[in-house]
């Protein structure tokens, strides 16, 4: 399978261990991502608010590079960037005088039809979902963890068109044929404040915090983000958490892709996890702690207690 | 609150028109329900909820809408457009008071709102694909909160999160499509 790849611009910088992490698992299941040569920003949280037409038109431009390639659908891992192009599309499908105006502006065609897909659509279906539990290579059933979906991937749900915007489910069902455990809690499409991470991190920590105690309260190991951004929020901003709200929070946050890529025999060390701010080695010790029928008395030492009982 | 009997005249609406052109979405469906704000992460920092900045949009109180802080604190996180029954687009209709506000040269309540999205823009019109230290660095530096968040931006550098230089990819097409957007615009 082949599809194009607009990573965006984090998963180049501050998310790149979303990036490697997402070809790790692509490669094992033999699913080749090609990047478009010469994408460009997609105006993310500020374009639209400053002029509707520029805010079509950067996705646009990007969405103009995929017939060159001779592939119809694009993989866009980014949320913002995933809910930007799809928005483009709405918007120039729904008024033929702004398509224009669009089109005028990159001075090519608007390709509206693209189909612009999140991985976990992708993963999530077949062919994809049944190849999964073919390629685990370490058992994950030990580890408890919570799937955070934040806003974007879903909502609204008339222009993202992927699962359900209130409870979804994919990527639960994504991790669960990793061989992952994962629980139901409230905050999967709760907001952690992202387009404020930089002029309001007061809101930010608050926000974040909520989520984290939510994950908390069902007994969850870590939380599992599809999104640089969530990840930013929920991982670097704990320290903050502690000075704001006295404890420190102590709760990972991967990628699921990270947590995929463990299960199909990647190695930690390149999961680039000693990248992330909050430490996750506790997760990597609760996969790895041996099982109960490993940590039973073998039938050798069974007979040696016996013996020594014996001789008392 | 006022007592005072309010005319509606067609001036009033001037401004729902002029969101309207902005932002492409008719304010009049909506009857106050109060779903989008009860949904709202951020309405408990809000001056006026969504609900009542929908409301003043419609009586044409410009200077109650960009008075207030309802939607520079929007976290743009879309459930308010989600849920709204008469599926009005509240989070697209807060942005198009932004650029409203930043066209009529409007002071924002909360700056630094309107200056992060200015220096992002900024950021990518010069290399076409952000570059995010440079612009946290820029970001603080002219909000004057450079103590704010240093700890954390020093910790991130060592752990190598942020490469250190730009890469200039695409710069050129990116500010094609600002002057061409702006220039449409104008015409």
């Amino acid at each position: 399978m082949r599809y194009a790849y607009y990573p965006g611009c984090s998963l180049h910088q501050s998310g790149e261990e979303y990036d490697h992490s997402l070809h790790a698992v692509c490669e094992k299941l033999d699913v080749e991502l090609v990047e478009i040569e010469k994408w460009v920003c997609c105006g993310s949280t500020a374009a639209h608010n400053k002029s509707k037409l520029l805010g079509a038109s950067l996705p646009m431009a990007n969405l103009a590079l995929l017939p060159k390639m001779e592939l119809d659908e694009v993989v866009v891992p980014c949320p913002e960037c995933f809910s930007k192009l799809k928005t483009a599309q709405h918007n120039v499908k729904e008024d033929k005088n702004f398509r224009k105006d669009v089109a005028d502006v990159i001075q090519t065609e608007c390709n509206e039809d693209a189909l612009v897909s999140h991985p976990l659509k992708i993963l999530s279906q077949e062919p994809l979902l049944s190849k999964i539990p073919t390629a685990i290579q370490r058992d994950l059933s030990n580890l408890k963890v919570v799937c955070y979906y934040g806003c974007l991937i879903t909502r609204p749900a008339k222009i993202a068109a992927f699962d359900n915007c209130e409870y979804p489910e994919t990527m639960d069902r994504v991790l669960q044929a990793a061989g992952v455990t994962t629980l139901d809690w409230d905050y999967k499409t709760a907001c952690c404040g992202a387009s404020l991470a930089m002029s309001k991190p007061d809101i930010v920590v608050n926000l974040s915090h909520k989520l984290i105690e939510g994950a908390k309260a069902v007994g969850a190991d870590a939380i599992v983000v599809a999104c640089p951004f969530c990840h930013m929020n929920l991982d670097a901003r704990q320290p903050d958490m502690e000075k704001e709200f006295g404890t420190a929070p102590e709760m990972p946050v991967l990628y699921f892709t990270q947590l995929m890529a463990y299960s199909f025999g990647v190695e930690q060390k390149e999961l680039e996890v000693n990248k992330h701010m909050t430490d996750t080695q506790s997760v990597f010790d609760k996969i790895n702690a041996p099982t109960e029928e490993e940590t039973a008395p073998t039938e050798k030492e069974e007979d040696f207690f016996e013996e020594l009982h014996s001789h008392k | 609150m006022t007592n005072e009997v309010m005319q509606i005249e067609d001036k009033s609406f001037e401004f729902s028109d002029a969101i309207a052109m902005a932002g492409g979405i008719d304010t009049s469906w909506c009857y106050q329900c109060g779903k989008c704000a009860t949904g709202c992460p951020v309405a408990y920092e809000m001056d006026l909820t969504p609900t009542q900045l929908m409301h003043a949009i419609q009586l044409g109180l410009k200077d109650v809408v960009y008075n207030s802080n309802t939607m520079l604190l929007c976290a743009q996180c879309q459930t308010c457009s989600t849920r709204c029954p008469q599926n009005v687009d509240i989070a697209e209709v807060l942005a198009a008071v932004k650029v409203l506000m930043q066209r009529d040269k409007k002071k924002a309540q909360i700056p630094d709102v309107l200056k992060f999205n200015k220096r992002f823009l900024g950021n990518i019109k010069w290399f076409g694909r952000t570059y995010e230290l440079g612009m946290a660095a820029i970001l603080k530096l002219t909000t004057r909160k450079f103590t704010q968040d240093v700890g954390m931006g020093m910790k991130m550098l060592r752990k190598g999160k942020f490469p250190l230089f730009p890469r200039f990819k695409g710069s050129r097409v990116v500010r094609k499509i600002f002057k061409r957007a702006r220039k449409q615009e104008k015409a």
